[in-house]
């Protein structure tokens, strides 16, 4: 069953896309098909199972607090889309 | 000279040794081999010829300061998923089309201290996402055997390059299958390591519990000699593991007598292609008669590892792929009224329709509501999965299965259909959900000469009995050794 217009548009703004309105039809459709197949998983019976959230038992890599990374700040920087010397620029946020 | 990148890793390695080519003729019968191939092909996004030349004649001088080394001098390509300092890396997306890593990836480092010489960045789906590479926003890349079939992917890129002798060797990343379907696709070898074996710092992330990067060559010894160089742990990737790295040529040659194989029987489904299916009871025929114990096993719930796979990765992905925002680094789309709009047109922008596909499809299975019943759903199938495994391991030593339903298809054919293009993975996902090592090799044709692949799991960090059991098979069959017809 499709995901309503509706619903695909809420979860565009979270997800911070902006959707043409063919996107919101086809996505409506297709992310409807896909969660109809994942729906198998609600036959299993889970209630005693733990989650796996990570796969390999890690203890924490403990190092000394010193800045290993060499500066490349002008390196970063040059990656900037938009930039004012020494700052990132960005669209006015406070009116 | 064209003919030297016909060479295997290990063939080059001993010429390299023994002075009988340097470094610099390989490179450069590398890059020639690159022009000649590429308008067709498309296997990479940039190639990086002055790099490569100068890494080669560092590599010569290094030789002849007596340093040695399987992969000294040896040409290598890198998914454009994994930074190269200096180098464009865009991921295969619009979003970084304009990104220099300012850093190299742990993976990339390592490959450089070996004296491996990097000839270029390989094409992939972008963000990783997708079995065929066409997700591209850059190009197609053709497979070599077929030009009008897809590479698989989503490493595409470096399958196709291997297969084609534009490099002896390449860097995949694999979250799904992304380094074995290929691999099987193109007919070389390529494997995904233990989750934890080699460091993420450094590669793009697409969905952090499931990312390995995983090496591919046409050879089992050419592979195992690129994963004995990027292993181990990282100080800069908490989730490496910190377990000493074997030597994986240390087994090869040993017979098989004793090894036991499971072939699970949920691994031969209706809808494979039955080529495939024979190519694999064969290649098990072969396995048993090197000495291996063969029985039947099960793991009952591979039916659920696609939707438990698609939940997780795309979840995972809406969250990394949140820091596309058009500020620090990457595409924005500068007319735009204010900061949410900036935000929301940038990534319109520069996503394309299967990464916008994904992250909608895991924030919806994080958003208020759903979590419960997609995600962590999803996370408690995994523990299933991994406990299938967990058991058939207790009796067996190594899991045998077909890495692809079928092979290599034709571009366009799944495009339009994403539950399709996902069931391309359905051998390989679930060894990604329960984090062990998998390598693909080949093991047949088909009728149009397609080249048909397969799979060997292994115990987590065993990947040099998954290499030994491989190289075995490898050198019993002829498959490897088949050429591209010309």
């Amino acid at each position: 069953m499709a995901l309503s217009v509706e619903a695909v548009r809420r979860i565009a703004l979270l997800a911070r896309l902006q959707l043409t309105s063919s996107e919101e039809t086809a996505f409506a459709e297709q992310l409807g098909h896909l969660l109809e197949h994942f729906e198998r998983l609600a036959a299993l019976d889970t209630d005693a199972v733990e989650p796996t959230a990570h796969v390999v038992a890690m203890e924490p890599l403990y190092r000394d607090d010193v800045v290993t990374n060499p500066p490349a700040e002008d390196d970063l920087r040059a990656n900037a889309p938009a930039r004012d010397e020494n700052f990132f620029k960005v669209p006015k946020i406070i009116e | 000279m064209t003919e030297l990148v016909r060479l295997s890793i290990e063939e080059a390695g001993a010429l390299l040794a023994e002075r009988q080519i340097s470094s610099t003729e390989l490179t450069q019968a590398a890059l020639e081999r690159i022009r000649v191939a590429e308008p067709e092909l498309q296997s990479f996004i940039t190639v990086t010829a002055d790099v490569a030349l100068a890494q080669a004649k560092d590599a010569d001088a290094r030789r002849a300061r007596g340093e040695t080394g399987a992969l000294l001098g040896v040409p290598v390509g890198i998914k454009d998923m994994i930074c190269t300092k200096g180098i464009r890396t865009t991921a295969g997306s619009k979003i970084l089309e304009t990104f220099v890593a300012p850093y190299d990836a742990t993976v990339t480092r390592k490959l450089r201290d070996a004296g491996a010489v990097c000839v270029g960045k390989l094409n992939c789906d972008e963000f990783a996402m997708g079995s065929s590479t066409e997700n591209s926003a850059y190009q197609v890349t053709r497979n070599p055997w077929d030009r009008q079939r897809v590479p698989g992917g989503s490493s595409g890129g470096s399958a196709a390059a291997v297969a084609a002798h534009q490099c002896l060797g390449a860097l995949g990343t694999d979250t799904g299958g992304s380094v074995r379907q290929p691999a099987a696709c193109c007919g070389i070898v390529g494997i995904k390591p233990t989750y934890g074996r080699v460091s993420r710092y450094g590669v793009i992330a697409y969905a952090s519990s499931l990312d390995q990067v995983g090496p591919m060559a046409k050879t089992v010894s050419g592979c195992a000699h690129l994963l004995a160089a990027i292993a181990g742990q990282d100080a800069r990737d908490s989730t490496s593991v910190n377990r000493p790295v074997p030597d994986y040529h240390a087994g090869f040659g040993a017979a098989l007598h004793g090894v036991r194989v499971g072939i699970p029987r949920e691994y031969f489904v209706e809808g494979m292609q039955p080529e495939v299916e024979q190519a694999v009871r064969q290649a098990v025929r072969v396995l048993e008669g090197l000495g291996a114990q063969v029985s039947e096993v099960s793991l009952p719930h591979t039916e659920y590892a696609i939707p438990a796979y698609y939940l997780i990765a795309t979840s995972e992905a809406s969250s990394n792929l949140a820091r596309y925002d058009g500020i620090k680094y990457g595409l924005r789309v500068a007319e735009s009224d204010g900061l949410l709009a900036m935000y929301q047109r940038t990534r319109a922008a520069g996503f394309g329709t299967e990464v916008k596909r994904r992250i909608m499809l895991g924030t919806y299975a994080l958003s208020a509501g759903y979590y419960d019943a997609y995600y962590l759903k999803a996370q408690k199938v995994r523990t299933l999965i991994r406990r299938d495994f967990e058991q058939v391991f207790a009796a067996q030593d190594v899991i045998v299965t077909p890495t692809a339903p079928t092979t290599a298809f034709r571009i366009g054919e799944k495009t339009s259909d994403p539950l399709q293009m996902y069931l391309s993975d359905i051998f390989t996902i679930s060894v990604n959900l329960a984090g062990l090592p998998g390598l693909s090799l080949p093991c047949g044709f088909d009728r149009a000469g397609l080249p048909i692949g397969l799979q060997i799991v292994g115990r987590p960090f065993e990947e040099d009995r998954v290499f030994q059991t491989a190289y075995a098979y490898e050198q019993a069959t002829e498959w490897h050794r088949r050429e591209i017809g010309r």
